[in-house]
């Protein structure tokens, strides 16, 4: 168990050391070893338990109400920044929280032991792995990213304060993948939405406060609905320990258990930033800090759509079922289309980001072995891939003066390397036979079920969705695909610690991409099993299917290789009807040097992101407070 | 004869014509004549085209467009001239902005006369610039080029 | 049957499939002159005009044009060997967007404002039809019996003994539809007609010549047959019959390409995307919702 606690204490060590470092280099060198041993913490937790799924018993009146006296102390501060920012909506929601919060100590809690505090099983693993690795290399990376930033910024060099951040991040999420009791679970699960308020709202420009704002009303909403199935599981079952909830043999009988449920899944919504609450994200993305931008859409709604995987049993086949999987087939469809209108390539990132964690909240919802198989490995690639395309972005933001798309023209002459890592990010967000196209595969034939009422909802959802997917990731594809010979090299300035991730994050792609099956059998189907009591059928696992998609990786990767750019070709300049002067201007009428400019299509009529919004937000709200009625007054 | 003959795509460009002869040359493709019976196939892109098929006389302004539509062709390529102006420059010969017939900027292969040229005599043209082309095709291959 | 008899399949596709598609150009050609009153080329015109192609000089705007064209006939190829060889009928779908994935990046890689116009168009298209694939390999799913495991697999498909296309009837509909923007025919060659004539000069082509133009032909002629051989599915009842029947109506539906092709003039790019989703999302949709009540 020691090393358990080891991996959700130590981030916040070295978290503390960052908080007093002011020099650039200790810093460098504390986060990055501090990320290295965080690292080799997780890989070290991983081989030690996998397979062999784990209670920790671990209780203390003292840790609760040291979290109590935390939460207490954050929330009057939450009260405090709403009055002083004139957010009343955020202090009203703090005043809430703690009102409930208090009475839930106090008077709920009292006499309910959890004895069992800390847990892990498979699931809880691949978390670890993803927020270990992954996470610890986003900070390596914004090691160096931070110092460009620092550079072009003005006024008192506030990094400290953002080191502080990312590494109690880190502790937070480790605390949410690996409580048993609800209380502590919730505990960390609010100070991720901290850690996030704090981190978009770093660098205290008006539109960073706004959005951080946002952010903290709307992941409050999650946190009371969180607080609200605490109180009633505790009032109506006494129960406050994950695993007798997820015991619960049927939930529909227990009425008040599936309206928590529905409540806990709420709060799983809101933090997987689905519609109507996805508004959240996209203003973390503006947040000028990709490192923190990337730190949410890669890792902390993996908290979200963790919740609901593993409430994902107690939500097969009934309303808390369907709101879930409606919820997310919805947002996987609105969002994709969103991303076709959207030019700034965060906002493309974030809103696939939100529909990609609808497609996971789908698979949740529908419940079924086959369905959460596809979610978790959704899941995993979706994090490693992501991940890899947000620091592209940052990393060309700072090297191009742009994160426009449109200015991504023959990025592929300008900074090849990074250009051949973002396309490489790109296919395999949904090109067979990569990574996400994988797991979409496997959630599509999941979704085909003749005994789910929604299903229909569910099959229009994906194949509209896939086929704009394919639209706005294609266009991007090609702008960066456009070699264009005239340009200059700007890549050379790039920092070796953004290098060193990037290669990492690039060869981790390609790895799960060959190793998904060894994943499927070593960590998801084993839990999957010990969860649903019996082994799911993988169509993408079958029927030779899976050595085929295999021997196709292979294949492409075999033709990228040699033959990349070679041929015995004549290079002729482009076709432009006119006298071409070089490759961006050709000279028209009356020897006028006329521009030649390539401008991508966003079709704003139909997918702008307003008219996308409201309807989303409209549709999915009266799905949730529908479903929730019905299950308060029993009708289903 | 090989398939080089059998399929020559041509590439209509108008330098200053009174488009007398563009008609006629449209019309090569109307039913009446129905050039496509040859495997002709008009290809607004120089870039597929095997056959050059310009009209009018040359002027200060388009000498260049018509010398890049020609380097721009891949080889083996021909140029036919259609109508008299493609030829020598005809009756604006002694404009003050005209250079002459095509052959002042790019090498001619065929000359096609006629004001305006006629359909059938431009079908001819473009089977005597197929008979070119062949030979270039089989230079190109003695050569080794391809 | 045996994976040998399945694998001589895919051999016979990737060995005949050019001839067969190429024949098919050459009756296209030579029925739409008929149509406009012309005698028209010879059948074997596609082939002079490929072997043609490949005899004339390499010319590309960059080094990679030639590789991403490549790359689209070699999985389109695969596309086809997988879908005769009866493989997982959604794995063929994925693979085809794959390939047309490729032939995009090689029109937008070139740089020309044509070409790039071209590519947008060809994926917005791709983004019109694609619902409707996707249905049609979910409806076909569904037909052979969700419950107890289904199958995606061609081989299995075409060996069930009742014909699709009685419960499929409207996804068959929706598909022939699409199958217009698929084969790039009139009213919806947005992104490439046949010939250059056209606002945006030969559209995703415009910058393919000689080798790399004779590559794409090649592989429209294997993209061609594929889409034929799914049209024929909807037929196939295990026996000869259905494979009679089947070859029948693709020759008949393509036919009727033909005919739509010179009947119609090019629609504004907003009605593909309509087309293409109205249809999925009605007679698609519509016809699964049938097929999830049976099941």
């Amino acid at each position: 168990m020691d090393d358990i606690l080891f991996l959700m204490v130590f981030p916040f060590i070295v978290a503390c050391i960052l908080l007093v470092v002011k020099n650039d280099r200790a810093r460098a060198i504390v986060s990055e070893v501090g990320a290295a041993v965080i690292i080799v913490a997780s890989v070290w937790v991983a081989y030690n338990y996998l397979g062999k799924p784990q209670m920790f018993e671990i209780s203390s009146e003292t840790i609760d109400l040291l979290m109590f006296a935390v939460e207490a102390i954050l929330g009057l501060t939450i009260i405090y920044l709403g009055i002083k920012y004139k957010k009343y909506a955020a202090s009203v929601l703090g005043v809430i929280q703690l009102l409930m919060s208090i009475a839930f100590e106090f008077h709920f809690k009292e006499g309910i032991e959890v004895e069992n505090g800390l847990y892990i099983d498979d699931l809880s693993i691949i978390m670890v792995l993803i927020i270990g690795i992954i996470g610890s290399l986003i900070c390596v990376y914004a090691v160096g990213y931070m110092r460009d930033f620092q550079a072009h910024a003005e006024g008192k060099d506030r990094r400290p304060w953002f080191f502080f951040l990312l590494f109690v991040f880190l502790s937070a999420m480790f605390g949410i993948v690996l409580s048993d009791n609800l209380v502590w679970m919730f505990f960390f699960w609010e100070i991720t939405t901290l850690c996030s308020f704090a981190l978009i709202g770093f660098t205290k420009t008006e539109e960073a406060i706004n959005n951080s704002f946002r952010q903290l009303i709307l992941n409050l909403i999650g946190g009371i609905s969180f607080l609200a199935a605490l109180i009633l599981l505790a009032d109506q079952e006494g129960i406050l320990s994950l695993a007798e909830l997820l015991a619960t043999p049927d939930v529909e009988a227990a009425q008040w258990v599936l309206v928590a449920v529905m409540l806990m899944a709420l709060a799983g919504i809101v933090k997987s930033a689905q519609m109507p609450f996805h508004t959240w994200l996209l203003g973390a993305m503006v947040a000028p800090t990709p490192t923190s931008a990337l730190l949410h859409s890669s890792t902390m709604v993996k908290a979200g759509v963790f919740m609901l995987l593993k409430l994902s049993p107690l939500l097969c086949g009934n309303v808390g079922g369907y709101m879930v999987m409606t919820v997310g087939g919805l947002t996987f469809l609105l969002a994709s289309m969103a991303a076709i209108s959207q030019s700034n390539a965060k906002r493309v990132l974030a809103y696939s980001t939100i529909a990609n964690l609808g497609l996971i909240v789908a698979c949740a919802g529908v419940g079924t072995p086959e369905a959460v198989w596809a979610g978790v490995l959704l899941t995993v690639f979706h994090a490693i891939t992501k991940s890899m395309l947000f620091l592209c972005v940052g990393t060309a933001e700072h090297h191009i003066g742009s994160r426009n798309i449109e200015d991504m023209d023959g990025l592929f002459e300008r900074m090849p390397k990074l250009a051949l890592i973002m396309m490489l990010g790109i296919a395999a967000m949904f090109l067979a036979p990569l990574g996400m196209l994988i797991s979409k595969w496997a959630a599509l034939t999941a979704f085909v079920d003749p005994s789910n009422p929604v299903s229909i909802l569910l099959i229009a959802c994906i194949a509209f969705g896939s086929a704009v997917t394919g639209f706005y990731w294609t266009k991007w594809l090609g702008k960066l695909a456009f070699a264009a010979r005239n340009r200059d090299n700007v890549e050379k300035t790039v920092r070796p610690q953004e290098w060193s991730v990037l290669g990492i994050l690039a060869a981790m792609v390609v790895l799960v991409c060959f190793g998904y099956p060894l994943l499927s059998d070593w960590m998801v189907v084993p839990w999957i099993e010990t969860v649903f009591g019996y082994e799911p059928a993988i169509s993408v696992l079958e029927n030779d299917n899976m050595y085929l998609l295999l021997i196709m990786i292979a294949a492409l990767a075999l033709m990228f290789l040699p033959f990349f750019g070679r041929g015995s070709t004549r290079e002729v300049p482009t076709y432009m009807s006119g006298v071409n002067i070089d490759d961006d201007s050709y000279e028209g009428s009356m020897g006028a040097t006329v521009n030649v400019s390539l401008r991508n299509w966003y079709l704003e009529g139909w997918f702008g992101e307003d008219r996308i919004r409201k309807v989303g937000e409209a549709v999915t709200a009266v799905i949730i407070v529908a479903a929730i009625v019905v299950a308060c007054g029993g009708w289903y | 004869m090989s398939s080089t003959s059998k399929s020559p795509w041509i590439l209509h460009y108008d330098a200053s014509s009174c488009n007398g002869c563009d008609i006629e040359v449209l019309a090569c493709l109307t039913p009446l004549y129905d050039a496509e019976r040859f495997g002709v196939i008009n290809t607004g892109d120089p870039k597929q085209a095997d056959i050059f098929l310009i009209t009018g006389s040359v002027n200060d302004q388009n000498k260049n467009v018509v010398r890049q539509l020609y380097d721009q062709m891949p080889e083996p390529k021909v140029v036919v001239a259609v109508g008299i102006c493609a030829c020598n420059g005809g009756i604006f010969r002694d404009c003050y902005n005209i250079l002459g017939g095509a052959d002042t900027v790019i090498p001619v292969d065929v000359y096609v006369p006629g004001c305006a040229a006629r359909p059938e005599s431009i079908i001819d043209g473009i089977v005597k610039g197929v008979a070119v082309l062949e030979e270039k095709r089989a230079l190109m291959k003695k050569e080794g080029r391809k | 049957m045996d994976d040998w008899i399945l694998l001589l399949c895919a051999i016979i596709f990737v060995a005949l499939a050019p001839f067969a598609g190429c024949l098919l150009s050459g009756v296209d050609r030579k029925i739409s002159a008929r149509m406009q009153g012309r005698r028209g080329p010879p059948l074997s015109q596609p082939w002079h005009d490929v072997r043609k192609l490949l005899a004339k000089d390499n010319n590309a705007p960059n080094r990679f044009q030639d590789f991403y064209v490549a790359c689209y006939l070699i999985w389109i190829i695969v596309t086809g060997a997988m879908f005769f060889a009866g493989m997982d009928l959604l794995l063929v779908v994925f693979t085809l967007i794959l390939a047309e994935v490729f032939l995009v990046l090689a029109a937008y890689c070139s740089g020309s404002p044509f070409a790039q116009v071209g590519a947008q168009r060809e994926i917005y298209v791709a983004m019109a039809y694609e619902p409707m694939v996707l249905l049609m390999a979910i409806g076909f799913y569904l037909f052979m019996g969700a419950d107890d495991g289904g199958s995606f697999r061609v081989i299995d498909i075409a060996e069930s003994s009742d014909m699709a296309i009685i419960p499929m009837l409207g996804i068959f509909i929706g598909f022939v539809i699409i199958l217009t923007m698929k084969l790039r025919k009139s009213p919806f060659d947005l992104s490439m007609s046949h010939h250059a004539h056209q606002d945006i000069v030969r559209g995703v082509a415009t910058e393919f010549s000689g080798r790399t133009y004779a590559m794409m032909e090649v592989s429209h002629w294997y993209e061609n047959i594929m889409l034929l051989g799914m049209v024929a599915l909807f037929f196939q009842n295990g026996e000869w019959t259905g494979f009679i029947l089947g070859m029948v109506v693709a020759i008949l539906v393509y036919l009727l390409e033909i005919w739509l092709d010179n009947g119609f003039a090019r629609m504004k790019w907003q009605t593909a995307l309509k087309t293409g989703w109205v249809a999925a999302l009605i007679l698609g949709l519509g016809n699964i919702a049938v097929l999830l009540v049976i099941a």
